[in-house]
Order: C-alpha cells, then structure tokens, then sequence
C-alpha cells in the first residue's frame, strides 16, 4: 500500500462507515462474504436511499400532476423536487432541462426519436465511436436505416483511447450529429467529450453524450461539458431501475417532436388536434416512475453529501491498486490501459475464458462481470470475444481488492 | 450439487486442456456450428456417417472450459453410436444440464456425462454445456449453423441469459 493510499484512509472519507450504510454488503455467497465488483453493470443501494422509497409508497404515493387532493399534491411535489435535485447534482442550468427516462437506453432512444428522425435524413452523417455501448450505436443504426443516413466510427488505439485526430478528419458538411460515451463501461478510458464537444459544435453539430458510467464516479457538469444531450441512468447511481436521465439544452428540446404520445404530454386533445405539452412534460408521457425518481433523488443526495470529488478519489486509489496488483501477476493482461481511466479493471487470463474465470471468482463470492459487455465493437477491436471486469464503487476497500487477487491467483491455480 | 467446485472437476479440466476428437473432417458427411450469441463461444462440428453409425467426430472452436470438455466428452461419447443413440444421448444430456432429469433415479445412458450436472446450478452456464449437443442435433439434421438463442429449434433451453 502506498503512502498516499494509506493518507487517504486516515482522511475524512471513512469507507468502513459507508460500507456500514449498505445492507446488501452483510450478504454472504457461498459461504463467503460478497464482494461486488459489478458495479458497472449495476450499483447498491444504502439505507438511506431504501428508506426514501418506503417512506414515499408509506406516505407520500399518488397520481402525480393530477388530482388536487393532498397525496396528488405531496408527490407531483416530491417528483418535482427530485427533478431539481439532479438538475443540480449535473448542474444544469433550468430543471426543466431534466426529463426523467427509465434510463439511459430510452433517453438515447428519445433523441433519436425526437431529434434524429426530424432533423436527420438521407446522406447525413452521424458520427459514432468504437467504444460505444450498443445502446447508443443501435438507435442510430436503425434511424440510418430508415433515413438512409451513414454512420462513421472514431477508431481507438491499442490502450483503448479515442484517436480524436481520426475523429476530426471525420466531419464534413454532411456531418448532422455525435453521439459519444463519456467514461467506457467495458474499458473505463474517460474521453475527451469537453474537445469533442467544442470541435463539433464549431461545426453547428449537436452532440449527446452516454454518461451512463461517468456519474456514478466523477462530477459532471453539463453548462461545463457543453454538451446537448447528457443520458445516464438512476440504479448505477445507488438509485432503483427503471429511472434515469436524459438532460437536453431547453432551446434543442422545444425543437423536438414528441417521443411517446399519451397523458401528461399534452395541453389539450381533440381527435381534430393535439397541442402538445411544454418541456419537460412533453417528453413524459403516461404516468412516469414517480417512486424510482423520488428515489433517485435521495441517491444523488446521498452521493453529493459524501462529495463526487471524494467519490473519485477514493475509487481511483482502488483502481490504482488494482492494477498495480494485476500488473505484477504473469498470465494476466489488463484491456484497457487508457492514460485516463475510471475504476474498471477489465482483464485476460492467458488460457482461461472469462466464463470460467466468473463462475470461479463467484464461489469466493466474488461478483464480477464476464462477456462483451453490450460492447462487441471493443471486444472486436482487441480480438477476443469478452474479458472479465472488476468495477469499483466508492464502497470498496482494499481488502476486496486482495480478495480479487486472491481469487485470480486460484483461477490459474484451477487451471494450471 | 450446490457447489460450482464439483463442476470443474478433474475431468472436465483434462478435456478443457486436452480436447479429444480436436479438428476437422476433410471428408465429412455432416456439418453445423453453434453459436451461442450471448457469450460469443462458437464452435464447428464435422461428422461422418457410415450408414446409421457415426464413423467419425470433430470439433473445432473457441469457447469456455465448461462447453470445450462437453464438445469433447460428447465426440468420444457418440463415436461409433448410431444415429438414434446419439439423439438419445443429446436428450438426456439436456434434460440432466436444465435439471429435468433426475439422473441419479432414471435410467439413463450418459455414463462418465454426469459429471456435467452441475451446470444445472448454474442457469448462465448451462448453454455453455449444451451448445455441443445442440450443435451435433443440427449436423445430424442437415442444420448447417444453429444458436443457443434460436427460439424455433427444439433444442433450445431458454434458461438463463449471458
């Protein structure tokens, strides 16, 4: 252990007493306390955030924007409020820049929707990377179909980083849109999206950005970023499924054509004419996720009183142990060696497929993810059909670091 | 069997290491792959039939130790079988992998194979073990190429996901 590793221990963030919030982590599997290392896929929840959803469905639950008696009123104004809470955690500059999703995936697919089916059409170009998750290359793909527009893809290097020369020589006049992750969810490399951002709009091209794995370990700021679109979901974010974020600029949003048709997103129906509701309501149709929004918000609450800036500190010195431990073991090869990265680990064992390597990890009841990670493009790049992934939490220490290490050590040990 | 360490027994790793029947057929009379598309492990069976009997077995392929030792074990399990042994064999080894079959009460044919029951534990491991098997129904029935995830194939164990 380093001597800052050990500095940071000692310092205000107390990783014990966090691991204390979380029930999920007294679990045993097997016989052998869990260690969850899939947090990319996935986050846990603590107490305070569990105890939020039972106080709403307990006290607080109704029909929200509805009705005038005090339940309908208490929750249109706890979902109202979660709003303003991640307006805030993401620092947008109006909440009604925030339209609560079931997550990532339906918020990309909203700006396709929305915004790709209307203003891109035949012979345009969207630009695409290699690292992107199959949630936002497969949207495009199918808007590329059905307009005849052309997807193009920045390649990456062998450390997995975005060739961001490759992806300015891209653009052209037929240019209509960007649509790039923030942190990869298979590799962990933080992309230059602030670069990426100002090259395309010196161009007038919008971008949106998968923050999906970026918000869970790093402030994001999207008035900084610059970015139009901004998609990330609530249960990587200790919040519950079934809820995320898609954050757009107000002046792009009123641009746009509805997504889902139905209650909530209008002002008034006829079967003559239909006037369509104002942002945010417009792209919420039908009774939205109220609890799992309310929720969410007591997780970004409970995220920002531990701070982001902690957050990251904390799960770096982990990634860094990491890898220090796995650099040093021979038949053991880290994918993804980006200058920047965020807390995934993703690696090889020489002669063993990472099926096994997880079934094997899981009886030390070590939870890791093995397979393509929604990512094939990557795994294609790096010519092998899936990797194993640790992703760290801001709830890991150290010793489940150790138990990773030993529990790779026992892989090859198997497969000697 | 609730422990996964029965699963990775010695057999099993020395037919992971050592596949038996590894290659391919120049003079095949049958041929398919499987593929399973949640896990990417795939591989190509080649066969030749001597009227009813299987006369000769190959595998080639990339996949995980679990479906390796299974493609392995199963070429030295129907060489020399006939055909309707070997889809007897293909039926019981599926029904012990999802758990329908309880092998250790119900005569069965599946001899040293039992050492795959385990998987049945394992809900996103039990395609890595059936993926062989399925591949060999296919080639047994002219099916050139066959998935894990092809819903109209009677072989499918809609079990788990990747």
């Amino acid at each position: 252990m380093t001597t800052a590793l050990k500095a940071r221990s000692s310092s205000a963030f107390d990783v014990e007493r966090i691991r204390a919030d979380f029930p999920i982590l007294k679990l045993k599997v097997g016989g052998q306390p869990l260690v969850y290392f899939d947090n990319a896929a996935s986050s846990q929840m603590p107490q305070p955030v569990i105890d939020r959803f039972v106080r709403y469905q307990s006290t607080q639950h109704a029909n929200i924007h509805r009705g005038v008696h005090y339940l309908s009123e208490t929750a249109t104004g706890e979902y109202e409020e979660a709003r303003r809470k991640l307006q805030r955690f993401i620092n947008a500059r109006e909440e009604r820049e925030v339209i609560f999703t079931s997550g990532t995936t339906e918020s990309i697919n909203l700006v396709m929707h929305g915004y790709g089916r209307k203003f891109i059409g035949k012979d345009d170009e969207i630009i695409l990377t290699t690292l992107e998750h199959h949630s936002n290359i497969v949207p495009w793909q199918m808007l590329a179909e059905e307009k005849g527009a052309k997807i193009r893809v920045v390649p990456i290097n062998d450390a997995g980083e975005l060739l961001v020369d490759e992806y300015e020589k891209l653009f052209n006049e037929r240019t209509k849109f960007v649509g790039v992750m923030h942190v990869s969810n298979a590799l962990g490399t933080i992309n230059p999206v602030k670069h990426m951002i100002e090259f395309a709009h010196a161009r007038g091209v919008p971008v949106l950005v998968d923050g999906a794995q970026a918000t869970p370990h790093m402030h994001v700021d999207v008035q900084d970023l610059g970015c139009d679109f901004y998609a990330f979901s609530g249960h990587k974010l200790c919040g519950p499924t079934g809820i995320g974020i898609l954050y757009g600029k107000a002046a792009i949003l009123e641009r746009m054509q509805p997504f889902k048709g139905g209650g909530d997103m209008i002002l008034s129906v006829t079967f003559e004419k239909t006037t369509y509701n104002t942002i945010p309501h417009k792209f919420e149709a039908g009774t939205p996720p109220i609890a799992a929004a309310i929720t969410l918000g007591a997780a970004v609450d409970y995220l920002s009183a531990i701070g982001m800036d902690q957050i990251a500190a904390h799960e770096i010195d982990l990634l860094n142990y990491a890898t220090e431990q796995v650099n040093g073991m021979p038949g053991v090869r880290i994918i993804g060696t980006a200058e920047k990265k965020a807390a995934v680990l993703s690696f090889a064992i020489e002669g063993v497929h990472p099926h096994d390597v997880g079934t094997l990890l899981n009886q030390d009841g070590i939870a890791i993810r093995t397979g393509h990670h929604c990512a094939q493009p990557v795994m294609q790049r790096f010519k092998v059909p899936a990797t194993s992934r640790a992703s760290f939490a801001f709830y890991n220490n150290l010793a489940e670091v150790d138990a990773l290490i030993a529990g790779i050590r026992n892989v090859q040990k198997v497969f000697a | 069997m609730a422990d996964p360490k029965a699963l990775y027994q010695e057999v099993i790793l020395d037919h992971n290491k050592k596949p038996r029947n590894f290659g391919a057929l120049d003079d095949a009379s049958h041929k398919a792959e499987g593929h399973n598309p949640l896990c990417g492990d795939h591989l190509t069976l080649t066969l030749k039939l001597d009227g009813e009997q299987v006369g000769a077995i190959a595998f080639t392929g990339e996949s995980c130790a679990i479906c390796k030792a299974s493609a392995s074990m199963m070429t030295v399990a129907v060489k020399g079988k006939t055909r309707a042994d070997a889809e007897t064999l293909i039926l019981e080894f599926r029904d012990m992998a999802t758990g329908t079959l309880d092998y250790a009460n119900t005569p069965h044919h599946l001899g040293r194979l039992t050492v795959f029951a385990g998987v049945r534990d394992l809900p996103t491991r039990v395609k890595c073990a059936i993926l062989p098997w399925h591949t060999l129904h296919a080639a047994l029935n002219s099916v050139t190429s066959t998935s894990t995830e092809a819903e109209d194939d009677p072989m499918h164990a809609p079990i788990g996901d990747a």
